[in-house]
């Protein structure tokens, strides 16, 4: 459905994209992740013709991006991280005499199209009023509700939910999670607990390179290796020092009073660390053993 | 889709007063311009202490000089209101974001230049006309009839005269990427024209001279047809609509 084959694109000196490749399957929702600077806007934009690339080409529906003849916008919805409107227009107009007809939807078609999106994304009570006094969050809402008026075959999404408060952000995931099987659908975020509640597929992107692309069971269980988490009353730093030492613990991250270890297997750690806090008395309000979320995974993949 | 392009920008015309001020603008100078010339010589002539035969030697106003008057007026005036208002239109649009918003879907970025400047072209002459009703109204009032079919002529050529400065703001606001420098491209282009309408083996076939011959076809005189300065104003749009559509063809927005 939607392929790319190593787009390269240069800003000056900066390279923003190096020969990335990606495929994202018909009817998947695929979360593309990154740093910020990696290089999924410039991806977006690549793929949405606003920008051409140095090298490289990609594919939507089979149709080929950025060709004369070959224009792939008809069946793509997009919404920009900040999307802008014309501040003078009310979200209806905006659907209803503007967006909706650009695709061919017109007429009774267009105005019926326009109040289902605007209920669709929570828009109906603030239809009449003008853009311009609109909050992100609401933008966003009409960000998402004029990429989902032709109800298109692929969907790109760069930040849908961040500028959502998390009721608001609930209904967007949902929305998202309904379109699977019906649309395809790239979603950049940076919001890992979003990704891994609402993607089939999972991409990881840093400077301009794909380093992973793989299901997101399959990537959670991959790299689920375990963690432990300890909370101290006292004795942290000691505790610290003496589980550097210790082979089959491989990361200890430490926030406030709370000590993250990533362990390569879990019992040994248990043996040889619960012994050590009770033998030097350090007192612990907790010790549990966590899976890691996507973030943990995410954070060791895109390590410097 | 060229359509819907054109509905929205006449909507924005409207929505964001544009039409309004340069109608009200343009009316109001049509307007005075004839009172301008016919009480000028009167206010001179009252200023107290005036030197001695200076009050004599301010000759009485004439139809001539109300016409001239609106052409100033008009041109000067409208020249102004239509590069303050289009110099920025695909420049605020790249710079806003609602350009991006616009290019991602099916949309042909010709049509985006030429939906701009016909909906712009649409005020000027809702503008002329406005100026126009009230500067025949008032010259007929105050001073005496003259042809309509010559002063439709002259307002005519007044509107082809300013679509050039239009193309000159939309081209100005296609190559550049944020308003400040759309104005300073707008401005350089007029200060351009202005300069190359002065020289005098240029002049007679540059948008100005589409004024002088309009005064001479309203007034009744039998003028030197300025057919090259039709032509060439005519060229000059087309040129820099060709060049603002090209530009915006390849830019990464």
């Amino acid at each position: 459905m939607i392929k790319i084959e190593n787009y390269t694109k240069k800003y000056g000196s900066i390279l923003a994209l190096d020969e990335l490749s990606l495929e994202v399957e018909t009817g998947s929702v695929y979360g593309f992740l990154g740093p910020n600077g990696a290089g999924k806007t410039t991806t977006m934009r690549l793929l949405t013709g606003l920008a051409k690339p140095d090298n490289g080409k990609a594919w939507i529906m089979g149709k080929q991006v950025g060709i004369a003849g070959e224009d792939t916008r008809s069946f793509i919805g997009v919404l920009p991280e900040e999307p802008a409107f014309y501040t003078w227009m009310t979200p209806r107009e905006y659907l209803r005499d503007y967006a909706g007809p650009l695709f061919g939807i017109t007429g009774q078609a267009g105005v019926k199209r326009a109040d289902e999106i605007l209920e669709l994304t929570g828009l109906s009570d603030a239809a009449n009023r003008r853009i311009g006094g609109f909050s992100r969050g609401m933008r966003q809402r009409l960000g998402l509700a004029q990429a989902l008026i032709h109800e298109p075959h692929v969907l790109l999404l760069d930040e849908p939910v961040s500028a959502l408060d998390p009721a608001g952000r609930k209904e967007v995931l949902d929305l998202i999670v309904s379109l699977r099987g019906t649309a395809t659908v790239l979603l950049s975020t940076h919001i890992l607990g979003d990704v891994e509640r609402v993607c089939d597929v999972i991409g990881i992107i840093n400077k301009g390179k794909l380093i992973l692309q793989e299901r997101s069971d399959a990537l959670m269980n991959r790299y689920a290796l375990p963690l432990i988490e300890i909370d101290f009353d006292q004795g942290l730093e000691g505790f610290v020092q003496f589980a550097e030492k210790i082979p089959v613990v491989e990361k200890i991250t430490c926030e406030n009073s709370t000590v993250r270890l990533l362990v390569k297997e879990i019992e040994q750690a248990q043996k040889e660390l619960i012994p050590a806090l009770a033998n030097d008395g350090i007192l612990v309000r907790r010790f549990q053993i966590v899976q890691p979320s996507l973030e943990d995974i995410f954070l060791r993949l895109t390590e410097v | 889709m060229f359509r819907v392009l054109l509905r929205k920008e006449l909507f924005e015309q409207i929505r964001t007063s544009r039409l309004f001020i340069v109608a009200v603008v343009l009316f109001i100078t049509g307007l005075i311009s004839p009172l301008l010339a016919k009480y000028t010589p009167v206010i001179l002539r009252s200023i107290p202490d005036l030197p001695a035969g200076l009050a004599g030697a301010i000759p009485d106003p004439t139809v001539v000089d109300s016409v001239a008057q609106y052409i100033k007026n008009i041109s000067q005036f409208g020249v102004l209101l239509v590069i303050l208002f289009y110099m920025g239109v695909i420049a605020q649009e790249k710079e806003r974001g609602t350009a991006a918003m616009m290019l991602v879907k099916p949309v042909n970025r010709t049509a985006v230049v030429l939906s701009k400047w016909l909906a712009g072209a649409l005020v000027i002459v809702a503008g002329i006309a406005a100026a126009a009703v009230a500067g025949y109204g008032y010259t007929v009032y105050l001073f005496k009839p003259i042809s309509i079919a010559g002063f439709l002529w002259l307002n005519f050529l007044i509107c082809v005269f300013m679509l050039v400065y239009l193309s000159v703001a939309i081209a100005a606001s296609a190559f550049a990427r944020s308003q400040g420098t759309a104005a300073l491209y707008a401005f350089g282009g007029l200060a351009l024209l202005l300069i190359l309408g002065s020289l005098p083996w240029i002049s007679k076939v540059m948008p100005g001279a589409l004024l002088d011959w309009g005064a001479a076809i309203s007034l009744g005189i039998i003028p030197e047809a300025r057919w090259g300065a039709l032509v060439v104003s005519i060229l000059i749009i087309v040129f820099l609509l060709f060049s603002a559509s090209s530009k915006f063809q390849k830019e990464e927005i």
